[in-house]
């Protein structure tokens, strides 16, 4: 007989393939998470064909924020709306009941995230260049950018997910509180709108959150440089971005510990 | 016996409802302990508090010579020794009962078989359904297995036959026997007194944070000595008496007929009447 509990990562990653199948076997997570944005990129790259300044088309922006909202909606909205539902069914009692440590969950969570979001990522890279001919860089130094923002940017919006998640009170509510805010940051962040038109309390607001740095980021990967000069400051802000990124995830990791709740009441 | 749960002194108050006041109680090793009481008596606390889901506010508990309330590793190999089911949930809905239960085998250091647990909770024939197309008492086997899969020590059960059919609850009981004769201790709550009856080896009866009575289901509330009911058919009502000597007063009734007593029955007071009792007076003048 061995006393010699499983470790913590192994049976994460376990976590992580019951997490990947339990998301395919429900249609309104496949649909939401991989279909939505597709439709979305479909709709704005088919209604706004303008060019915004040489070689740099509408699509072109709205891809890089599309791409900036998937690591929000993997992220945040996905584990801020399931992990409710996950309390209010029961699953998370009974997991606390259970010797998986809590760890386990959180592994298991960001492997679900990663593997959603790198799904997301692709599919909209895919039929940006397929459909709206969307441009992909070239140089290394903007690859390395975007795999920097990308990984920060679903680290931090996975954690501020986790801390969010105690804010709806039932599996119900979940989706009603957290949409709308992941739509409202999304219009205020520049990712449905170019961010320099909108008004000056809107882009206030977001510069707050994570949402229009990440965008911003983003932008900065898939427009060419000469387009910096358009953003408010007149340039990317590369370092501002990932500071901005660093304070909320030191913040968000502090909320998440704080308030994540295993149960109801 | 070894005793495997023991609290002294227990409190609990939510604000300033007091749900547990000053519990004390011993549960030994290879007993199926059964705690009864109406909504409100305290019963979901105090095995909430057991379970290491919440704290005490003071007493003490010891659970498997641990205290619920322990953290780190030391608290997952506690976990590691117990199993609980608690009342329905529809986490493991997109799940087939064979993939729910293997997964929740890796959590544990020395899991049962995964097909042998389907097929202890008589669910082998439906191990590659998945949860959401089960039954309700198809469900509750389902939550059982993921239960009994860490091969524990000890296994808090809390409703588990609700929504059963007749047939499912004989061979759930079964179930529950044959692992208490594999030497686990099961701590049950039910509202169903024969299940009660059926299965506890002692029983405890809470009412108002306190406990009343702790007996075997056969001796409660002096139930062995109580007087016997016997109900028959008079000048077309039904009539019935009481008596601690049944048999004469048969005897006397079979002379006053001449031979058969219509609608003759006698029986002692069920586990359910001394239960209902109990509670009637000792909830008497607190109705809220």
């Amino acid at each position: 007989m061995s006393n010699q509990l499983p470790g913590a990562i192994a049976i994460g990653i376990k976590r992580g393939n019951l997490e990947i199948k339990q998301f395919f076997r429900q249609r309104e997570s496949v649909v939401f998470t991989l279909l939505f944005p597709l439709i979305l990129l479909a709709i704005f790259g088919s209604v706004f064909e303008n060019t915004l300044a040489p070689g740099v088309t509408f699509s072109q922006y709205f891809v890089a924020g599309m791409i900036a909202s998937a690591l929000v909606n993997t992220g945040f909205q996905q584990i801020a709306i399931y992990i409710p539902i996950e309390r209010d069914n029961g699953a998370l009692k009974r997991l606390r009941g259970t010797p998986m440590p809590a760890t386990s969950y959180f592994i298991g969570k960001a492997i679900l995230v990663t593997f959603s979001m790198l799904i997301q990522v692709v599919l909209l890279l895919a039929a940006g260049v397929a459909f709206f001919g969307v441009n992909l860089p070239t140089a290394g130094s903007k690859w390395l950018i975007f795999t920097g923002i990308l990984i920060s940017g679903a680290v931090v919006s996975t954690i501020l997910g986790v801390a969010f998640s105690s804010v709806p009170k039932t599996a119900r509510g979940a989706s009603a509180i957290v949409s709308p805010v992941v739509i409202i940051l999304q219009f205020f962040s520049g990712v449905f709108f170019v961010f320099t038109d909108l008004p000056q309390w809107m882009q206030q607001i977001a510069a707050i959150f994570p949402l229009k740095w990440l965008t911003q980021g983003m932008r900065s990967v898939f427009l060419p440089d000469s387009f910096a000069t358009r953003e408010i400051v007149g340039n990317w802000e590369t370092g501002r971005t990932f500071a901005i990124i660093a304070i909320w995830l030191v913040v968000g990791t502090a909320l998440a510990i704080r308030t994540f709740k295993w149960d109801r009441d | 016996m070894k005793p495997v749960i023991e609290i002294s002194g227990l409190h609990k108050s939510y604000g300033s409802f007091q749900a547990v006041k000053g519990l004390s109680l011993t549960i030994n090793q290879g007993e199926i302990f059964a705690i009864l009481g109406p909504n409100g008596a305290g019963k979901t606390t105090t095995v909430e508090i057991l379970e290491g889901f919440r704290a005490a506010d003071s007493g003490v508990v010891s659970v498997l010579g641990v205290d619920p309330t322990i953290k780190g590793k030391a608290a997952l190999a506690w976990r590691n020794r117990i199993g609980i089911v608690l009342q329905s949930t529809q986490d493991t809905d997109d799940l087939s009962a064979l993939e729910a239960v293997t997964h929740f085998a890796t959590y544990y250091s020395n899991p049962r078989d995964p097909l042998e647990v389907l097929a202890l909770v008589g669910l082998s024939d439906k191990s590659n359904n998945r949860a959401r197309a089960l039954s309700g008492g198809q469900r509750r086997r389902l939550d059982v297995a993921l239960g009994i899969v860490g091969n524990p020590e000890l296994l808090f059960l809390d409703e588990p036959t609700t929504g059963f059919d007749p047939e499912a609850r004989r061979a759930f009981w079964q179930l529950i026997k044959q692992l208490r004769d594999e030497g686990t201790t099961i701590v049950l709550t039910t509202h169903y007194l024969d299940e009660a009856e059926e299965l506890a080896d002692r029983v405890a009866v809470m009412n108002n944070g306190e406990i009343i009575e702790i007996s075997t289901p056969a001796l409660l509330g002096g139930r062995d000595g109580a007087k016997a009911i016997i109900t028959w058919r008079e000048d077309g009502v039904i009539k019935s008496a009481e008596s601690d000597a049944p048999t004469q007063y048969l005897i006397a009734l079979a002379e006053r007929f001449k031979g058969e007593i219509p609608e003759l029955t006698i029986r002692r007071p069920s586990l359910e009447d001394v239960y209902l009792s109990m509670i009637g007076i000792s909830g008497m003048g607190e109705n809220k």
